[in-house]
């Protein structure tokens, strides 16, 4: 038992954000590394917009376009959405659940370098000769050797690379949610976003996997002349559909079930009710999660599979609808009778609620099988994805940030910015994407760079483009928001600062390393409030006042990932007209990196550090 | 707290699982296993769907002899069995034990692999390289992929033999070696999925 005291506190503040451990601060370094990507898309966005603002217009050429679309989808889904929800669980799930920090610090770290160097690999592609231009979906045999250009190197080893961190944290949650929950807190006393958390997990661990063998089957191709999808040579292209949407269907539910977390914890706090329905919400997320994974043919209905097959999927897609339906009427039933607070964050998680039935119900038409044939591919499908994750997820990332962002820095974001950031967001938002669905519905094609005049088109393309533009200005004035906050708003040092429900709101603001001083016992659902009603307005302690055992920092995490990127480089210079230096050479250096790195970590025994109680008390006054 | 366990009376029955440390590696590992399960299944899923595409090329029971290949799987089987009287050892808190059947296990594995490259060897002599059809690259893919994770498990046993070779069992290692005797027999059960659908099937099927 190594009883060295090695505070974060001595260390550089450079050096400590390199090698934290600590979920609050890897939560953060998740926060920031998704809104520059936010950000980064959200740009390309902006220029396709600009694009297709008029008939024929000559902002951008047709290739860039390609490149702009597949980068737009890849680095919002990958890079900024999962980043951003990571960002949430890593600093909420383990208050919520009363534990000091998640079951594997170390990992949970590996698990942000990792994704960071992942999304570095992909972003450099515009450095070599432009990114990936095949789609989000990188269908071959677009994507395959013969017609992919080096971006879909980046691609394929970028996702695999991000894709090995987001698997690691999803194993580090479920296993921090089962074993180290406070005593007292059952399984159906988790909050909401603790059991979407571990929901969404298991999703991962079941989704990601197929994606990584996917991604290695078409690297395989592409570097090392596999035939799996060359069909000159008996491979198939089908193949690749089949396993990318058994990722891909699931992956929209990895992102959508947090949110929905998100907005069942907001929601009761702000209503000052408890959630309507709560063992009703645990079983439909648990359904959703079960039925995302029988449902991915229906991304291929026009690919000519069999009407027998269109139709079970059909039917399977369709009933996703009805738990869905059933957490929409407990977040109304939550609301009803409730003393309502609109804030920013209850605004967005309000308007979540009927923003996200119009995407559910243009899903239940694009879900039958028939009629899909005149949708597929059509602005329909844009803006049906748009309403679940703009009017889904990115309410319920907005609602979070301002519902937690007291906690994590110790001051609340301006709420007259917020609610500017929120009518100018939503406005733009349905100002963008309502007209697409009549613009699908005339026959525009998605993932084309321009259109013709005299189609009917031009009028609500400018809508759609204008819409953009609100919503582009709504981010900076979030962004101006958070800068203005940090120096102009009110530091706040009480712990529950939005007299809410749950636990996370029983810690000192800010958070001490430790978490909770003594670990809290649980009595009810909503501890915090249970407390405050029935109890003295604590918690009630399981333990004594004791040293607390933490663990160390380490770089390891970072070297980890810095090998991967070096040794994903490798394999994409493969495929380089004149590398520099022989790319085996890279692979290797890589490869030793990373493996190195983890024999380190077996080899050397590493037993943490201990806060001494003196210490723990001198803390926790000086909070109190 | 994690490792607040009487050791007055020595080492608990289930080392592995003793600690919050343990427990923790413990959950996590079955719940890699199933991720990697999955990874697997889609591998499996590729080659059965890519079988029968030999391009002109040769066909699996062109190839494929069996002999060889029950060679290697008694091999490898056997290995798995030493890995769970390496852990019946530890539960013992017999650390020679425990030594002797890792170190076995490693040697059985070995061979495993010896073999494996041997049997891709001869494949390629007769005219199956990785790209000469989809079928001869689904199939590298997934037994070498199969090969990767023994080569994996040998040096991770390895490393944990030659870190521990003097330390006797603890509550820091007992879950380290544990975990890595469970990788080892989801690396046998993998390959039993291995040879009835790509050995049998590609014989008799």
């Amino acid at each position: 038992m190594a009883d060295n005291y090695a505070n974060t506190a001595d260390k550089s503040v450079l050096w400590d954000w390199l090698t934290t451990v600590d979920h609050k601060k890897i939560a953060i370094m998740y926060l920031i590394a998704g809104t520059l990507f936010f950000v980064k898309a959200g740009v390309m966005a902006l220029f396709m917009r600009i694009q297709l603002m008029r008939p024929e217009m000559e902002f951008i050429t047709g290739q860039t376009f390609n490149e702009l679309i597949t980068m737009h989808g890849t680095i919002m889904l990958f890079l900024a959405a999962t980043p951003l929800i990571f960002a949430f669980m890593n600093f909420a799930v383990p208050l919520q659940i009363g534990a000091r920090d998640v079951a594997f610090p170390f990992v949970n770290a590996l698990g942000f370098w990792i994704f960071f160097f992942g999304g570095l690999l992909l972003s450099v592609s515009w450095f070599f000769g432009g990114g990936p231009d095949a789609g989000w979906t990188s269908y071959v045999p677009l994507a395959s050797r013969e017609h992919g250009g080096l971006g879909i190197d980046f691609y394929v080893l970028g996702l695999q690379v991000s894709g090995i961190g987001t698997l690691v944290s999803g194993i580090n949650f479920i296993v921090t949610i089962i074993n180290m929950r406070a005593p007292g807190m059952t399984m159906m006393r988790l909050p909401l976003f603790v059991w979407t958390t571990l929901v969404v997990s298991i999703l991962i661990v079941f989704a990601f996997t197929p994606l990584a063998a996917g991604l290695a089957l078409l690297m395989l191709d592409r570097i090392f002349g596999g035939q799996f999808f060359i069909p000159g040579m008996d491979g198939n292209v089908v193949l690749w559909q089949h396993i990318f949407w058994i990722f891909g269907h699931p992956e929209v539910y990895i992102l959508v079930l947090p949110a929905f977390g998100i907005i069942s914890e907001v929601i009761p706090a702000f209503s000052r009710k408890r959630l309507f329905g709560y063992s009703a919400m645990v079983f439909a997320t648990l359904v959703i999660a079960f039925l995302g994974f029988m449902v991915w043919v229906h991304h291929m209905f026009t690919v000519g599979i069999g009407p027998v097959a269109n139709s079970i999927f059909a039917i399977a897609t369709m009933a996703i609808a009805v738990p869905t339906g059933i957490k929409i009427f407990n977040w109304l039933f939550t609301m009803w009778g409730g003393k309502l607070t609109f804030n920013t964050a209850m605004l967005c998680a309000s308007s979540f609620v009927p923003t996200f039935v119009l995407g559910g119900v243009t899903g239940v038409m694009l879900a039958m099988a028939p009629v899909d044939h005149l949708y597929h591919d059509t602005y329909f499908v844009v803006a049906h994805f748009h309403y679940i994750i703009i009017g889904g997820i990115v309410l319920g990332l907005f609602a979070a940030l301002f519902y937690w962002y007291p906690k994590m820095f110790g001051h609340k974001l301006n709420e007259a910015l917020g609610k500017w950031m929120f009518w100018l967001f939503y406005i733009g938002f349905h100002l963008t994407f309502f007209v697409q669905h009549i613009l699908g519905l005339i026959g525009m094609q998605r993932r084309i760079y321009t259109y013709l005049e005299g189609q009917g088109m031009a009028t609500m393309n400018m809508i759609s483009t204008i819409g953009t533009f609100i919503m582009a200005f709504a981010v900076v004035l979030l962004v101006f928001n958070v800068v203005y906050s940090a120096y102009k708003s009110e530091r706040i040092t009480e712990r529950d600062p939005w007299d809410a429900r749950t636990l996370e709101w029983a810690t000192n603001t800010p958070v001490p390393e430790y978490n909770f001083a003594q670990t809290p016992q649980v009595r009810s659902l909503d501890p915090w409030f249970y407390e405050k009603v029935h109890g003295d307005g604590t918690m009630k302690p399981a333990e004594p006042l004791d040293d607390i055992h933490m663990p160390n920092g380490s770089i390891l995490p970072f070297m980890i990932g810095l090998g991967l990127f070096i040794g994903g480089f490798g394999f994409i210079m493969m495929n380089m007209e004149n590398p520099i230096v022989p790319p085996l050479l890279v692979v290797i250096l890589g490869a030793v990196l990373t493996f190195g790195s983890m024999g380190l970590r077996s080899i050397k025994e590493d037993h943490g550090y201990n806060i001494p109680l003196e210490r723990i008390k001198k803390i926790e006054k000086e909070a109190s | 707290m994690a490792d607040s366990v009487d050791m007055t009376k020595g080492l608990p029955s289930h080392p592995e699982r003793a600690t919050l440390d343990g427990k923790n590696k413990f959950l996590g590992f079955w719940v890699f296993l199933g991720g990697e399960t999955i990874m697997f299944a889609t591998f499996f899923g590729t080659y059965l769907g890519l079988m029968s595409g030999t391009a002109d090329g040769p066909t699996s029971s062109d190839i494929f002899s069996l002999p060889l290949v029950f060679i290697m799987t008694m091999i490898l089987l056997t290995s798995s069995l030493t890995s769970v009287l390496a852990m019946f050892a530890m539960k013992k808190n017999n650390f020679k034990g425990l030594m002797v059947w890792m170190w076995v296990t490693v040697l059985l594995g070995a061979s495993f692999l010896g073999l494996e490259i041997y049997e891709f060897y001869e494949y390629y002599h007769y005219g199956l390289g990785y790209t000469t059809s989809a079928f001869a690259s689904s199939f590298y893919t997934l037994v070498g992929l199969h090969g990767a994770h023994v080569l994996f498990g040998l040096g991770w046993i390895t490393t944990l033999l030659i870190r521990y070779r003097s330390a006797g069992i603890t509550l820091t290692n007992a879950p380290k070696f544990y975990v890595a005797s469970l990788y080892w027999h989801f690396i046998d059960v993998i390959w039993v999925f291995i040879f009835t659908v790509v050995y049998l099937m590609g014989v008799g099927g």
